[in-house]
């Protein structure tokens, strides 16, 4: 086993679903002799040839349009857009063809693809940078749409995401990408999509998070261990479908939850966490449901990105704010 | 009458007036017989690659972000921009920064744009002029959105869009050159092919000969114009505007030059593309090429050269200090131009800027 980061994970994944299955391919701008801008490509040209691994012209809507139509050929591809903040002009693809292939021709034909794609703040980005679309894409009938945390989870989830009969959007938290290693065995072991990870136990409140402010969570609970409250991690992981048993019965347990969100409040997914809470866990709570993300803003520049950016540091305090309430 | 017969037929045009050794290749624009305008051409494109140097060297010490150099691009932006009436609207991609320049942006504010400061795009001169694209390619469709508005109040005006090679794959420059052809729009493309977008070479962007061509498709005219000639460049460009500004529809431009550079000081182009294809480009350099040309004319020499070197690294340093001197904006600033006024439904969000309470570092 060896100790990789989450961006090394995904180059693995990538790798053992194309060894594993030759109708895996890999497209998006500068994957192939460049290995991608992140590497998360990299060696795969080298290995698998161009007829695998296709440096695209420059065109997102292109590329998710191609896709469509090698999924329903009974190719399985592995498309990147080069950053999240470039996927927009995709949506046409994604919500009019990707997510209704399958119901628009009951079946007949179908679309296993995957869009990978870097997502979220806290790289100091130029803008267009370091958007969040989870929201947007978790409202699309017919889509999964997954957001690995650790090196593991990338691995795992993204060979699932691959074996998935149906499209996945991938999003891989830009910030996570080289900031911990993590052991990492290439078992080609699927992780179980449409399934949260509670990663740490509480027993007085659950913070619930996904993608970059996973960490964030996690350290704000170590933090309030130190001051005797116990507080519990969930990473959502998958956030379309969600998996709400897992929520729900964690916050059974401990009557208390802070939802984190990077992206911006309003529509988000956090909204989506609290109402499932609201609706089938409301006589379990003890404090009201807590959402934390940032106003209805446009991602700042990277000068103020730190005051716009949940952290550990908001996540605790929002924590004690629940933790009093009477 | 045979049963077939040819239904359309195009030519694209290719033009350098200067040679690599600043030689006239023919004779030249009204303009280049005036001294004064090309001295402002040498200056513009010096200033450009000394912010460029500049801008570099304060990224690799962590005093500014991701930055997209223009080096041996200098001919693109100043040619294109130098062309341009001052009520003429630019509509950038990201490695004009010679362009903007020559259009009044400070380099204060360039500095701020590429330090992570949005302050850098409120420009004090060109109030009109659009900030830079990131989204590749996005911004063409907005220039023929300006260029329409100038036709439909009957305005003497053009506006001048700016991007690369790659651009030209997206489906967003091919809508605005269609939008510019059906409605004979007062807009001017310049595609900047400096020969790569990122890894990928221009050979495998398009099939197509030329990208000039791509106008052809749009029923309007294509050439391409040696993009290291700064003074093929001026010529061309103020032949299309003042076509467009008379009502005689858009152009297409496409300028050939080379990326001296790494894509962006984010980039290692040592992992796609050899050290000799980039020393072979450098003979080619427009700053190098324009020099000798003065200097041939007996319009400068190594005094001058030494003169204008300490001048603009004053210029680009003085800059660069007050950048580096002026503070971030308080973090509610962020809000301030979300909405023309932020909505009094969403007062109670702005509790996220007030500073953390004490003693409740996580
Ligand atoms: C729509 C979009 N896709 C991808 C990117 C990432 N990216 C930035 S520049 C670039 C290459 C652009 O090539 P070209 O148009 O030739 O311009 P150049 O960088 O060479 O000046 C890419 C892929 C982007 N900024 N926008
Ligand atoms: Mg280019």
């Amino acid at each position: 086993m060896a100790a990789l980061t989450l961006v090394q994970s995904v180059n693995l994944a990538l790798a053992r679903a194309m060894a594993d299955d030759p109708r895996v391919l890999v497209l998006g701008e500068d994957v192939g002799i460049d290995g991608g801008v992140f590497r998360a490509t990299d060696g795969l040209l080298a290995r698998f040839g161009p007829e695998r691994v296709l440096d695209t012209p420059l065109a997102e809507l292109g590329i998710a349009g191609l896709a469509v139509g090698l999924a329903a050929q009974g190719f399985r591809p592995v498309a990147e857009i080069q950053f999240s903040g470039f996927v927009y002009p995709c949506i046409d693809q994604i919500m009019n063809h990707a997510a209704r292939l399958r119901t628009r021709t009951h079946g007949r034909l179908s679309c296993p693809m995957v869009l990978r794609m870097p997502a979220g703040g806290g790289i100091r980005a130029v803008e267009h940078h370091s958007e969040c679309p989870e929201a947007m894409f978790a409202h699309m009938p017919g889509l999964r749409v997954v957001v690995p945390a650790s090196p593991a989870r990338a691995y795992g989830l993204l060979l699932a995401a691959i074996r998935d009969p149906d499209p996945v959007i991938f999003l891989e938290p830009t910030r996570l990408y080289r900031a911990v290693r993590e052991e990492v065995a290439d078992d080609g072991a699927a992780l179980p999509l449409d399934r949260a990870f509670s990663l740490r136990p509480g027993a007085d409140i659950t913070l619930i998070a996904w993608g970059g402010m996973v960490p964030e969570a996690l350290a704000a609970a170590e933090t309030l261990a130190a001051e005797g409250i116990d507080a519990g991690v969930i990473d959502l992981a998958t956030l379309k479908p969600l998996d709400m048993e897992t929520v729900l019965a964690e916050v059974a347990r401990t009557g208390r939850c802070v939802i984190v969100q990077e992206a911006p409040v309003s529509g988000g997914l956090g909204a989506e966490v609290a109402a499932g809470i609201a609706e089938r866990g409301l006589d379990q709570l003890l404090a009201p449901i807590r959402r934390l993300a940032p106003p209805d803003v446009v991602v700042p520049a990277p000068r103020l990105e730190t005051a716009y950016l949940p952290d550990a540091a908001r996540i605790a305090a929002a924590a004690r704010e629940t933790m009093a309430y009477t | 009458m045979p049963a077939t017969r040819i239904a359309a037929r195009f030519e694209v045009r290719y033009t350098r007036l200067l040679d690599a050794e600043g030689k006239a290749a023919g004779p030249l624009p009204g303009f280049a017989r005036d001294p004064a305008a090309l001295v402002a051409l040498y200056r513009a494109m010096v200033l450009t690659r000394t912010f460029d140097a500049k801008a570099i060297a304060l990224q690799r010490t962590g005093r500014l972000g991701t930055y997209a150099s223009s080096l041996g691009q200098e001919a693109v932006a100043v040619g294109a921009a130098a062309a341009m009436a001052p009520d003429d609207v630019l509509v950038p991609s990201f490695r004009e920064h010679g362009a903007q320049l020559w259009r009044g942006v400070t380099l204060h504010e360039l500095f701020l744009f590429w330090g992570g400061d949005e302050r850098g795009n409120d420009f004090a001169g060109p109030r009109e002029d659009f900030p830079i694209s990131v989204p590749v390619g996005s911004h063409a469709l907005h220039a023929a959105g300006v260029a329409l508005a100038f036709k439909l109040r009957h305005e003497a005006r053009a506006a001048l869009c700016i991007f690369g090679d790659g651009a030209t794959s997206k489906g967003d420059v091919a809508e605005a050159m269609n939008f510019a052809g059906v409605w004979t729009l007062p807009l001017v493309f310049v595609i900047n092919n400096n020969g790569w977008a990122i890894s990928v070479p221009r050979a495998a962007q398009s099939a197509a000969q030329t990208l000039a061509q791509k106008a052809v498709a749009a029923g309007i005219p294509g050439e391409q114009v040696d993009g290291n000639d700064v003074i093929a460049m001026r010529a061309a460009t103020e032949a299309a505007l003042a076509k467009a500004r008379a009502g005689g529809g858009a152009h297409v431009i496409e300028a050939l030059t080379y990326r001296l550079s790494d894509h962006t000081t984010a980039d290692d182009a040592s992992r796609y593309r050899s050290d000799a294809e980039v020393s072979q480009r450098w003979a080619e350099e427009p700053v190098a090429r324009l020099r000798r040309h003065l200097e041939g004319a007996g319009l400068w020499d190594k005094a001058a050269e030494e003169a204008l070197l300490h001048e603009t690294a004053a210029t680009v340093e003085e800059a660069a200090s007050a950048y580096l001197a002026t503070p971030a904006q308080a973090p509610d600033s962020m809000a301030a131009f979300t909405y023309a006024a932020w909505p009094a439904a969403l007062a109670a969000q702005r509790a996220w800027f007030a500073p953390a309470p004490a003693g409740t570092e996580g």
